[in-house]
């Protein structure tokens, strides 16, 4: 047991040894909680509005008023002929242009039908189809003011309830995601660097004659990581509680038990890969690349994995992350017992086991 | 001289098995399935519904949520409980509840209620659903206007603004024509700003750089070396991005293709530069890789790739005024889905130029003979 610890504070000191990497690993979870909480969204804001109206009666203008009033747009420019549209749009001086046709009050009034054309640069799909939505609303509200005098026959009115997030914020979903990431960042990547390079540098052979069994050395490099990422997910927490107001609904414990199956899978794809490199190149670019990258984007931390077409989706199955991330969503922000995620834990559970009998294999057959 | 330094670094490249087959396959297999991945549409919500009035109006309602694109529906049951089960099992993302007297109240006073709960724990997902699930709504009552209501009351026509809708530029709203662009930046950022911010800290580490600095080498052949073998790589991965996004996914770019590479020059050496900068700076390789993923991602949320940068805050788009990969992600897209060319572009080109000519210089100045 002695022996044991001396060889985990010998880690400690190795890891202490480098403070630029130490800094950065306590800091990355700070930056993305902050990027992500107040920098990233997806909400479409400050929309550059340009209008053709050809007609400039008290319809139109009453639409324009009211267009111009909503907080999300400005009108930045009344434009005069409908061609200067696509020249707006080349320079990316506007979002959306609103044109509408010649008489529109009267035909408004006469034939019951006027119309309006909204035009916006579709390059990225989801600002636009977000704008044209506003928009249309806002027209559709206008319809109604104008239309007091008409009573709508038959109306249905949705009464809309947003479930356990009602404010719709966006950290609610990422906050689960950037745990996931520093997660595997940590344990996985700098665990899998740090045993491929005592074995680049030839100390390993040192390690390996010395009377602990191999198991305790990797075990004792994988502790200052494993304590690294505690007091990541400790930061992540109270960060996200006190800066960005999303609470932990459900229990914290079942929260941390989750979390510490999570990095013991994550310890041992860690492992798995130091024992298929041999340099720290590859170790580095295995873990930053071939792991991080469809980590990020795989797990549903920012784009909904269920869209995925079929084979992509059975991809995403194996992702730990993904299995993690359900988790923290259920226990942190649905506020879900332990019965709820069953299926998770028990996946992830097989998963560990599964790389542990595999990287311990792997292990023992190169050193023979 | 140089061109056996330009000789050694490809042979250092490719002594190592790794990195070539990397270089090959990583964009290969990112092409095939991140823009698969990257999507933020929101389709298939699994929808529940709580049929408390089982008349014919519910049903109709039923049938025509069912029939639609967007949803999917797991189940219908006249229990609000049960249908909360489903969501929090994660079976179901949005309940719509009809009352008990639905059909009553809609044929009696011509107005009824209709309760939705989306599960929002994914804001936008929620939010979409329930405006779908809204607007499905209202085309249920403008159909029942019509097919149930008596001719006779339809007389008073209510008028009403016809709204025509385009899209400019990608008028099928294509997702992956959005991506497909920007995630060759992606690429091209990770390949050509990883490699070579491992490689003078490798020769550090391994000590073959002392054998370097005993010779009268200048700083600036030296680090032009190195970044040259980059700058054909980059070339490599980018000829590789646009034969697969033309052959899979049949996107050109509808500008000029030599816009592209021009860009991709300047850029791969600005990359390239500021992964030698941090090398420089490193002791350790484990150390470059951190703090060059550290600056990656940064850089990349905050360079409009996944987000729009018109929706931060003032000082996050201050930020990326300074940031390369804003720049190159406009360039590609534009020229990608607008055509744009050139004198379109002269700010973005202008920017990524000083950004290359500084940030080289950096890597030169900081490159330490003695140490």
């Amino acid at each position: 047991m002695k022996q044991f610890l001396s060889f985990v504070t010998k880690e400690f000191y190795h890891i202490a040894r480098d403070k630029r990497t130490i800094l950065i690993l306590l800091g990355i979870p700070i930056v993305q909680i902050i990027l992500f909480g107040f920098a990233i969204t997806t909400e479409v804001k400050d929309i550059r509005m340009a209008v053709f109206d050809p007609s400039k009666d008290e319809v139109t203008q009453k639409i324009i008023d009211k267009l111009d009033a909503n907080e999300y747009i400005n009108v930045v420019s009344v434009i005069d002929h409908p061609e200067d549209i696509e020249s707006a749009f080349r320079k990316g001086k506007a979002d959306i242009a609103v044109i509408f046709n010649q008489h529109f009050s009267d035909n408004y009034r006469h034939t019951g039908e006027a119309s309006v054309q909204l035009i916006t640069d579709g390059t990225d799909p989801n600002t636009a189809s977000i704008l044209t939505g506003y928009v249309t609303n806002i027209l559709m509200a206008a319809q109604q003011e104008i239309n007091v005098q008409y009573k709508s026959p038959l109306s249905i009115t949705p009464e809309v309830k947003l479930l356990y997030n009602p404010g719709m914020k966006g950290a609610y979903n990422f906050v689960p995601g950037v745990m996931g990431l520093i997660l595997m960042l940590i344990c996985a990547m700098m665990t899998s660097i740090s045993i491929v390079r005592e074995k680049e540098m030839g100390t390993m052979e040192v390690l390996l004659v010395s009377p602990m069994k191999p198991i305790y050395i990797i075990v004792a490099k994988a502790i200052p990581y494993l304590v690294l990422s505690c007091i990541n997910i400790i930061t992540i927490l109270l960060l996200s509680v006190y800066v960005l107001n999303v609470p932990v609904a459900g229990s914290l414990t079942l929260l941390f038990g989750i979390s510490l199956l999570f990095i013991l899978v994550s310890l041992t794809i860690g492992l798995l890969i130091s024992t298929i490199v041999k340099t720290q190149v590859a170790a580095m670019l295995a873990s930053g690349m071939v792991l991080m990258l469809p980590t990020i984007l795989l797990s549903g931390m920012i784009y909904p994995t269920e869209n995925m077409p079929f084979l992509l989706e059975c991809i995403t199955h194996i992702i730990p992350a993904k299995w993690y991330i359900i988790c923290v969503k259920k226990i942190m922000v649905e506020g879900l017992g332990f019965t709820f995620v069953l299926k998770e834990v028990g996946i992830l559970l097989v998963m560990a086991t599964v790389l542990l009998i595999i990287s311990l294999k792997k292990f023992n057959d190169r050193l023979e | 001289m140089i061109k056996y330094l330009i000789e050694k670094e490809f042979k250092q490249i490719f002594r190592n098995s790794f990195i070539p087959r990397l270089i090959i396959a990583y964009p290969i297999f990112m092409m095939l399935i991140l823009p698969w991945a990257a999507d933020l549409e929101i389709k298939n919500i699994n929808l529940y519904i709580v049929d408390n009035n089982h008349s014919q109006y519910s049903r109709q309602l039923t049938q025509k949520a069912a029939a639609s694109d967007y949803f999917r529906l797991t189940d219908v049951s006249s229990s609000y409980d049960e249908a909360i089960k489903s969501v929090e099992r994660g079976d179901a993302d949005i309940i719509m509840e009809i009352p008990a007297n639905f059909e009553q109240d809609l044929i009696k006073s011509g107005n009824t209620k209709l309760l939705i709960s989306a599960n929002a724990v994914n804001g936008t997902k929620g939010g979409l659903g329930s405006s779908y699930l809204s607007s499905m709504i209202t085309d249920f009552t403008a159909d029942i206007k019509d097919k149930w209501i008596q001719p006779q009351k339809k007389e008073a026509i209510t008028p009403s603004i016809k709204i025509e809708t385009q899209y400019r530029f990608n008028p099928h709203l294509d997702y992956k024509a959005f991506m497909i662009p920007a995630l060759m930046v992606m690429l091209l950022t990770i390949l050509c700003g990883f490699l070579p911010a491992l490689n003078i800290v490798g020769e550090k580490e391994k000590g073959t750089i002392e054998q370097i600095n005993v010779t009268p080498v200048k700083k600036f052949t030296f680090i032009i070396a190195k970044i040259i073998p980059y700058w054909i790589i980059g070339f490599m991965v980018i000829t590789i991005c646009f034969g697969l996004a033309a052959l899979v996914y049949g996107l050109m770019p509808i500008g000029h293709l030599s816009t592209i590479y021009l860009i991709v020059l300047l850029y791969v050496l600005t990359i390239s530069g500021f992964g030698l900068v941090i090398s420089n700076y490193s002791d350790t390789m484990q150390q470059a890789m951190f703090v060059m993923w550290f600056f990656v991602l940064i850089l990349m949320l905050l360079s409009g790739l996944f987000t729009p940068i018109n929706s931060m805050p003032h000082w996050a788009q201050i930020i990326t005024d300074f940031n390369p990969l804003k720049y190159f992600v406009q360039v590609m897209r534009a020229v990608y889905l607008k055509g744009s060319g050139i004198m379109d572009l002269i700010p973005q080109i202008s920017a990524l130029m000083i950004f290359m000519v500084l940030i080289n210089s950096w890597a030169v100045v900081s490159y330490r003979k003695k140490s």
